[in-house]
């Protein structure tokens, strides 16, 4: 594949794409109008034909490997099938070219399509309250945090602690930071479980939560969760789930009868909506009843037949997003919900499930299986085997590119060493799987016969191994203009 | 590997007396493990420390390592060199790749640091 | 109906592959009393009816279409490209994700970069990261960007930013030790509003970390900025500057050039309609001394073994995966794809199109105010304006703007209470390149009916 150009490189002065519209009225002079001060004298923009912008944008998503291209079993991020359906929903006139400060009058089907929505979330979780309102998972968190100190403080408690496992996703203790809680990293238990005695003795009167994702980030669902429920709540502190793994449970247990007290959800997970090369995503946070007047604002209420906009809360923790979070997302990951219904659900998870337990019982011959036992939707492995040969797990996943398989999420959790977290998600096929095992296998057999091959990995991809340590030293973040340019 | 006359810590700062004045770096071990360095973080002249205390992080890739100051004292100066070249502390260790002056408050402290020898055990016993 | 692919022979076979009789045995982890609830779920609906159903829905909302919109305050209907959108429709940019494996992801990656370079050029900035969730959370994390480099405890933030934003900086900031002191810096004068300058100024102390502005302001007002940059400069704290509509940035001087520490703002106007408030984008802009302590990702520029041009992931140790609670931010997934969209927008449109449209936009504005006097109504804003102003309605904004849309079919602006309670007999209209001159009229019309 050829290097492709900045897109500054397409320009030629005087060289334009697209026109604006026809004048509607007589042009009124900038200067005329604003202090000649306060005008830029330079717009350093690039000038390109609508044709070769197109080509630009175009052959740079060539160099991508997405689901739509193959198998994507990016660990802890579910990187399911995206159903078409949704973004036709998502372009719908009356759901996407509406304002969000029309009056509430104007935008009924908006709010309803919230509100319905919340409802779903809280029938699959379990939880009698839910807000859509943040952006994406680690928002979330954000808000269930602030919500369970909201909660401690109408209780005239403070408390200052946060714990976290060590196996837990790094946005957990970012966010209890920005929380302003201390994080206190609590060790895992070899069965990949909570340490028990540990989580007794870490629960000391100045802990607020403690952040479990449920199943674990090892892909293991915590089989003590009723004593660690309890002992939580023994010591006057509430349980956080971070339910990134949500796609697990759907339909085979809701987080709420566990004794939760509060969950994200990612709908750009579990609910399908499209990760976006990174984002957009959407964070629904469900709450038990007594956490449901500290959840954002403003919420979707039902008043008769018609929706509104509740009044302000004095005991909401407040707005986190400018309006009513990612509503295209919510859009989809509604069209989605209505689309599968609870049957549909529950066999995503059913199938997300098997087929996690398919690699791991196919694969634990030929890589180390640190957990060895039933997982939910992911599997960890360890490439510890590989790296006595010499081969690390980095060149593991080098070498599945070569294959034309996304890596899975590699050295997460921490706590595994070499580990390659597999989540193959509902929508990939047996066949899929089965090439997925035969290159795994290969490449573990590559590891012992010819390391340089996955160490040289890969060489069938739009760009070999890159440079990353002269990008941190010296870091080139933006074309710099050329003088004179 | 661990010039002599240098006292070391376990958290693998090393101190060398120049002068009055005390410099402080990281290892070869410590380079080593950490990889390429791409970044250290330095305070600045004029903050003091406890022998103990955090006084920046050195940063490669994919990992961040706090740094601790070995002995209390004040910051004179900070090694501005690696700043443009954080490639001096995998090169030369010891010598250019130097991060802080410092004014010990109490150069007794520096008897309480580990010898080459013992240093050179210690990683001895890491590494196996 | 899910989107699964295999057969019940299939997960006969796989069962088999992992020892166990059937699927049920793979949940036995979860506490028997809980196991396998019943859904309430309404039942699934073929793609035939859930397509109507959605479309059953947003015909119960109002488009631009159905009635003239002067709406703004954040959110701008712009001219988007039809070649946007035709690229957001590609499988291998909306169902990718993260570029964590560079080698199959330099697409992303060089728009990424692209997309720093172009926020960079609008700004006149340094360093810009690939977004965060949307404006209101960009100022947020601005304002904890300059507490953990300055460490004081106070934020002077002007009352003529973005109510959202303030509130979204204000939930950000409320568990830590930060004290936001919201100024007015707009003042009334009978039916005006003019602005404040000399309160902002009055407020940065040596305790002020930041300092934060909006251009043009919520108001829709260009303010000279300089004495505030100088009274920050004077007392070292920082200048954080919010972008009111990004269009503005092809006519007004880049807020980088006027002395701006961190630049913030929402640019979904460049990437699609206004989709109800989300998903935008926000974008986020520093000078380039505060590269390490930027939230969130950023694209770097560097070469592969052979030397070929290649882009990755860079300054990673910033993030939550590797420095966990001591990372700048804990964001993760963000909104990268409405920055494609600005992107290939921005691209499309050019140095030539962006000038254009928003002198459209400036025209547009200043006509609808022409029109908007000429109905009778008194023009409240007393300072020069980009494409967004203030109208009076001595009732009150609230009624009067019931009355526009229910006599005059027009949505024409947003109730400025949401500032303050004084500025509650005031109406913001914005109007952009896509308001027609027939938009205007009904605008007027309306306005005078309803007096
Ligand atoms: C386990 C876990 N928790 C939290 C998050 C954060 O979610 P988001 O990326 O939506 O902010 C992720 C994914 O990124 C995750 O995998």
């Amino acid at each position: 594949m050829t290097d492709e150009p900045l897109i500054y490189d397409l320009s030629s002065p005087g060289r334009r794409g697209v026109h604006s519209p026809l004048p509607q009225f007589d042009p009124v002079d900038p200067g005329d109008v604003l202090p000649s001060s306060e005008l830029r004298t330079d717009l350093p923009l690039p000038e390109a034909s609508e044709i070769d912008v197109m080509r630009h944008f175009l052959r740079l998503s060539h160099k991508n490997h997405s689901v739509d291209t193959a198998m994507y079993p990016l660990g802890s991020c579910t990187m399911k099938y995206n159903p078409k359906v949704n973004e036709v929903t998502a372009r719908t006139p009356g759901l996407a070219d509406i304002h969000p400060y029309q009056p509430p009058e104007t935008a009924q089907g908006a709010l309803e399509l919230i509100y319905e929505l919340e409802a779903l979330l809280a029938s699959i979780t379990g939880f009698p309250a839910v807000s859509t309102q943040p952006a994406a998972g680690s928002q979330g968190e954000l808000c269930g945090l602030l919500s369970i100190l909201a909660w401690h403080e109408s209780r005239a408690e403070t408390r200052t602690q946060v714990l976290v496992p060590d196996s837990a996703h790094g946005t957990n203790p970012a966010t209890g930071t920005m929380s302003g809680l201390e994080v206190i990293s609590l060790p895992t238990a070899d069965d990949g479980g909570i340490d028990l005695q540990n989580l007794k003795e870490s629960l000391g009167p100045g802990v607020a939560a403690i952040m479990l994702t449920l199943p674990s980030t090892l892909g293991l669902f915590e089989r003590r969760i009723a004593e660690v429920v309890e002992l939580v709540h023994a010591a006057g502190a509430q349980v956080y789930c971070d339910g990134a793994n949500m796609n697990a449970m759907l339909g085979r247990v809701r987080p709420a009868d566990l004794g939760i007290d509060v969950m994200h959800l990612n709908l750009h997970k579990t609910f399908s909506t499209p990760h976006g090369g990174g984002g957009p995503g959407a964070g629904a946070l469900a709450v038990q009843a007594h956490l449901e007047p500290f959840l954002p604002e403003p919420r979707v209420v039902r008043k008769g037949d018609t929706f509104a906009l509740a009044e302000p809360s004095p005991t909401s923790i407040g707005r986190v997003h400018s309006h009513l979070g990612n509503f295209g997302n919510l859009v989809r990951a509604y069209t989605f919900i209505r689309s599968l219904g609870a049957e549909g659900l529950r066999e995503a998870a059913d199938d997300a499930v098997l087929n996690a337990n398919y690699l791991r019982a196919s694969l634990s011959d030929d890589y180390d299986l640190p957990y060895d036992r039933t997982c939910m939707h992911e599997v960890v492995l360890a490439g510890t085997r590989q790296r006595r040969l010499g081969v690390r797990t980095l060149d593991i996943a080098k070498r599945l590119i070569d294959y034309g398989i996304h890596p899975p999420t590699i050295y997460f959790p921490i706590i595994v060493d070499e580990a390659l977290m597999i989540e193959p998600t509902e929508t990939e096929s047996r066949e899929s799987l089965d090439n997925f095992i035969d290159v795994m296998r290969r490449i573990a057999r590559e590891a012992e016969s010819d390391p340089d091959k996955l160490h040289d990995a890969p060489v069938n991809a739009p760009v070999r191994r890159l440079d990353e340590v002269t990008a941190n030293r010296r870091p080139n973040v933006r074309r710099v203009p050329e003088s004179g340019d | 590997m661990y010039p002599d006359d240098l006292g070391y810590t376990s958290e693998h700062e090393w101190v060398r007396a120049d002068g009055d004045h005390w410099l402080v770096g990281i290892t070869a071990y410590a380079q080593e493990e950490l990889g390429d360095v791409v970044y250290v973080e330095l305070p600045t002249p004029g903050e003091s420390f406890a022998a103990g205390d955090e006084f920046g992080t050195v940063e490669s890739v994919k990992a961040v390592s706090p740094l601790y100051v070995p002995m209390s004292g004040e910051i004179l100066e900070v090694n501005e060199e690696l700043e443009a070249q954080p490639e001096l502390i995998n090169e030369e260790p010891y010598a250019a790749g130097w991060m802080i002056r410092l004014a010990a408050s109490d150069p007794s402290e520096r008897d309480a640091l580990l010898d080459a020898q013992a240093y050179q055990q210690f990683v001895n016993e890491l590494r196996a | 109906m899910s989107y699964a692919p295999n057969t019940d022979a299939d997960r006969a076979a796989m069962l088999r592959t992992v020892g166990v009789e059937s699927i049920d045995d793979l949940f036995v982890d979860i506490p028997v009393q809980h196991r396998d609830p019943t859904l309430d779920l309404p039942p699934a609906l073929p793609e035939t009816d859930v397509i109507r159903h959605l479309g059953q829905l947003g015909a119960l909302n109002a488009t631009s279409d159905d009635l003239p919109s002067f709406l703004g305050a954040g959110f701008y209907r712009h001219f988007v490209p039809a070649l946007v959108d035709q690229q957001l429709l590609r499988s291998e940019w909306y169902t990718a994700y993260t570029p964590y494996q560079p080698e199959m992801a330099q697409g992303t990656l060089q728009a990424m970069y692209e997309f720093q370079s172009l926020v960079c050029d609008l700004t006149g900035m340094e360093v810009s990261n690939a977004s965060l969730y949307d404006g209101a959370s960009a100022l947020a994390e601005a304002i904890l960007l300059c507490r953990g480099l300055t460490r004081r405890p106070r934020v002077v933030i002007a009352e003529t930013v973005h109510p959202a934003y303030r509130d979204v900086a204000t939930t950000y900031t409320s568990a830590l030790d930060v004290d936001l002191q919201v100024v007015p810096a707009a003042s009334r004068d009978g039916s005006s509003v003019r602005p404040n300058i000399e309160s902002l100024v009055e407020a940065i102390d040596d305790q002020t970390s930041c300092v934060v502005i909006q251009r043009p302001d919520f108001l829709g007002m260009v303010v000279d900025t300089d004495p505030i940059v100088q009274a920050a400069r004077r007392h070292g704290a920082r200048v954080v500057v919010v972008v009111g509509d990004p269009v503005s940035l092809g006519l007004l001087v880049p807020p980088g050039d006027l002395g701006a520490d961190i630049v913030v703002g929402e640019l979904r106007s460049l990437a699609g309609p206004p989709a109800y408030g989300g998903p935008g984008a926000g974008m986020f802009a520093v000078k380039s001394q505060l590269i390490r302590r930027v939230p969130g990702r950023i694209a770097g520029r560097t070469v592969d073994l052979d030397g070929k041009d290649a882009f990755v992931l860079t300054l990673q140790t910033r993030e939550q995966h590797i420095r966990r609670e001591r990372a700048t931010s804990n964001i993760t997934t963000n909104q990268a794809l409405v920055t494609l969209g600005a992107t290939i927008s921005l691209s499309a449109l050019g140095r030539r199109g962006l000038r254009e449209i928003a002198e459209q936009s400036l025209t547009a504005a200043h006509h609808a105010a022409e029109a908007l006097a000429g109905a009778g109504a008194v023009i409240a804003t007393d300072a020069p304006y980009f494409n967004e102003f203030a109208v009076h309605a001595p009732e009150g904004a609230a009624a009067r703007l019931d009355r526009l849309r229910r006599d005059g079919n027009v949505l024409a602006g947003v109730d400025l209470s949401c500032v303050s309670p004084r500025f509650d007999d005031l109406i913001l209209v914005a109007a952009t390149e896509l308001t027609t001159a027939s938009d205007v009229e009904a605008l007027a019309a309306a306005w005078a009916r309803s007096r």
